[in-house]
């Protein structure tokens, strides 16, 4: 009854092949770009800002990056926070270096580095998989770590060994640094977040995605049919790279503005995407965001209710948020194990047979 | 040369040749020796008993094995040594004895990829979509209805290939082979574990992908029954070597055949 797909017939395969083929899903998904573009940046604020909206924006651009590797490419990977790191430090290297240079630019060169270190560290793909392939890509995490703590260069000889972004305009208003309104962070990267996740949807519904996710489900049949193995699976570390550079530049430029690898890049913050789109929804893209929005804004209620609702101390609430946000992530892998983005497609199917399912 | 079959089928010159193909595995030799031919057109079916070969012979064929000696030439030219992604892009197209589609894709999207190696719009195009990627993709859409449609799985179009029973999945494989429009397609086992009706089904898809897309078929299967109605000529292997190469009527009735594999029964 709500949820109708009869009567909306397609008639063309253009028609047949868009990106949400059901009516009622994209007058939905146009209403929230509309609300998120038009109406929440009026009611913004730097509580919202700081500490749910940016956060849920960066973290959904790691988890798309992570889910173009894994949930569609197959390929388990553990450097996330590495390769984060790597596009926060080009973003500071390129910022430095280029000041006069717009900071869109500058967030997907930094995406770009990133794409070619993944490339190099997607190289023992090409000979061992699964659990084996997830040691490997440890390697990148913990070397990349390393490699910005050593090596005074990246730092730019700071003192205290961390990097600081450094004001930078965009068209004239502050967009990184202290003095940057909150609305202007928001857009910047809303706006980032939402023409990517239509990439990469375009990517994945095309010969690209295709030979992706042929080459997750059966590389022997893969490659039979012609998909070249090299190619499918670099090019997927490639452009997950890329995401996660942008996600990493994002956080570091105009998130926290300032970063030190150890603790913002850490190997918890690995874990961290993969949990986002394992509960999320491995091989879908709305899956990386509702994995997101979960570990990030979850987190964030959970403290509202328990501290400013409840009265609670702070301290006991923020250990039974941990205890709850555990049960809460077993809970949904028993009830669906393929993640949030099934829940809502089997919900889908039942409201469209709803209130007669036979 | 080009003669005609009863039916009118035109069976043209060679197609696909094996030269002396040795292959062996540390100490075990899988084939010894083996030569035969595919001409153009016809329906070639490779038989013989468990272990005789005849998969290794399609692997070494789609470039997964390569054999220590011999040489395949393929429409009249020598192949070096090639990955099996290369064989696909020559036009040879195959099926797996145990299904091996893309579980986690719809059936669509399965045959889709049985046509990436014609598909090329680059990065660029494949993101902004509108443009080539989207002309391209509706221009491999349509030929993939035509599959669809012959195949008769109009109903099962966008369902992920992992919920659907054993002999759907083996036709969708098919159809994946099919859409790759391949020169030689190879079957291996297409029908094993089906029963009666769907094999009938899977005989006249055979036929007439032969028939009227002039495909080139190769095909291993066990049932005799089906072996000698489809094909023109039979090649038998047993123990890595070739016993017999003929037409149905003189493999069957020749002793050597009759002993390592067909049994009294037929004799």
């Amino acid at each position: 009854m709500f949820y109708r797909e009869a009567g909306d017939f397609k008639t063309s395969y253009a028609a047949d092949q868009q990106t949400f083929p059901i009516r009622l899903d994209r007058h939905m998904v146009w209403g929230i770009l509309a609300i998120a573009f038009f109406v929440v940046p009026f009611f913004i604020n730097d509580y919202w800002e700081k500490s749910v909206l940016l956060p849920f924006l960066v973290w959904a651009m790691a988890a798309l990056g992570l889910n173009i590797l894994t949930g569609f490419c197959g390929q388990v990977s553990l450097g996330s926070g590495g390769f984060m790191a790597v596009g926060a430090y080009a973003c500071y290297k390129l910022m430095v270096a280029f000041p006069w240079m717009n900071m869109f630019i500058v967030v997907i060169l930094a995406g770009l580095i990133t794409a070619i270190v993944g490339v190099i560290f997607g190289l023992p793909s090409l000979r061992i998989k699964g659990f084996y392939l997830a040691v490997a890509t440890l390697a990148s995490q913990f070397f990349l770590v390393w490699l910005f703590n050593k090596v005074p260069w990246f730092y730019n000889n700071s003192a205290s060994g961390m990097i600081v972004a450094p004001e930078r305009t965009f068209f004239g208003i502050p967009l990184t640094g202290a003095n940057s309104p909150s609305w202007m962070t928001y857009l910047f990267c809303l706006t980032l977040v939402v023409v990517f996740a239509f990439i990469a949807h375009n990517l994945i519904r095309g010969r690209i995605g295709r030979s992706w996710m042929a080459i997750r489900d059966m590389d022997i049949a893969a490659e039979i049919i012609g998909v070249p193995p090299l190619k499918a699976k670099l090019s997927a570390f490639a452009i997950s790279s890329f995401y996660i550079g942008m996600s990493g530049a994002m956080m570091f430029a105009i998130y926290l503005g300032t970063a030190e690898p150890t603790e913002a890049f850490g190997i918890s913050k690995s874990f961290l995407v993969l949990f986002m789109i394992i509960i999320g929804g491995l091989g879908s893209i709305l899956g990386s965001f509702l994995g997101a929005a979960f570990l990030t804004l979850m987190p964030v209620l959970l403290k509202n209710v328990m501290v400013n609702g409840l009265g609670w101390p702070a301290d006991l609430a923020a250990h039974i948020e941990l205890l709850l946000i555990g049960a809460l992530i077993m809970f949904f892998l028993i009830v669906e194990p393929h993640g949030l983005a099934q829940l809502w497609r089997v919900t889908k199917e039942k409201l469209r047979l709803w209130p007669f399912p036979h | 040369m080009t003669e005609s079959t009863q039916e009118g089928r035109k069976i043209g010159g060679t197609l696909l040749e094996v030269k002396n193909i040795t292959l062996s595995f540390g100490g075990v030799k899988a084939l010894t020796d083996i030569s035969f031919d595919i001409k153009e057109g016809e329906i070639r079916a490779i038989i013989g008993p468990n272990g005789a070969g005849k998969s290794s012979m399609l692997n070494v064929i789609s470039g997964f094995y390569h054999p220590q000696q011999g040489e395949v030439w393929f429409r009249g030219q020598k192949r070096g040594p090639m990955r099996p992604y290369e064989v696909a892009r020559q036009g040879i197209a195959r099926t797996f004895q145990n299904i091996a589609l893309f579980k986690g894709m719809s059936t669509l999207d399965n045959l889709m990829t049985g046509r990436i190696t014609q598909m090329n719009a680059n990065l660029f195009w494949q993101a902004i979509w509108k443009g080539p990627a989207e002309r391209e993709e509706i221009a491999h859409r349509e030929r993939v209805e035509h599959i669809i449609d012959f195949l008769g799985i109009q109903a099962i179009r966008k369902t992920p290939v992992g919920r659907l029973p054993y002999g759907l999945q083996k036709r969708v494989e098919l159809g994946r082979a099919l859409a790759a429009e391949a020169k030689l397609l190879l079957l291996d086992e297409p029908m094993a574990g089906m029963n009666l009706e769907e094999k009938e089904d899977m005989c006249r898809f055979i036929l007439d992908v032969n028939d009227e897309f002039g495909t080139t078929i190769a095909l291993i299967e066990h049932d005799m029954g089906v072996v000698m109605d489809l094909s023109d000529r039979v090649v038998v292997l047993d123990y890595g070597r070739k016993l017999a190469d003929g037409t149905p009527a003189e493999v069957r009735s020749d002793p050597e055949v009759i002993k390592a594999y067909l049994g009294g029964a037929h004799a």
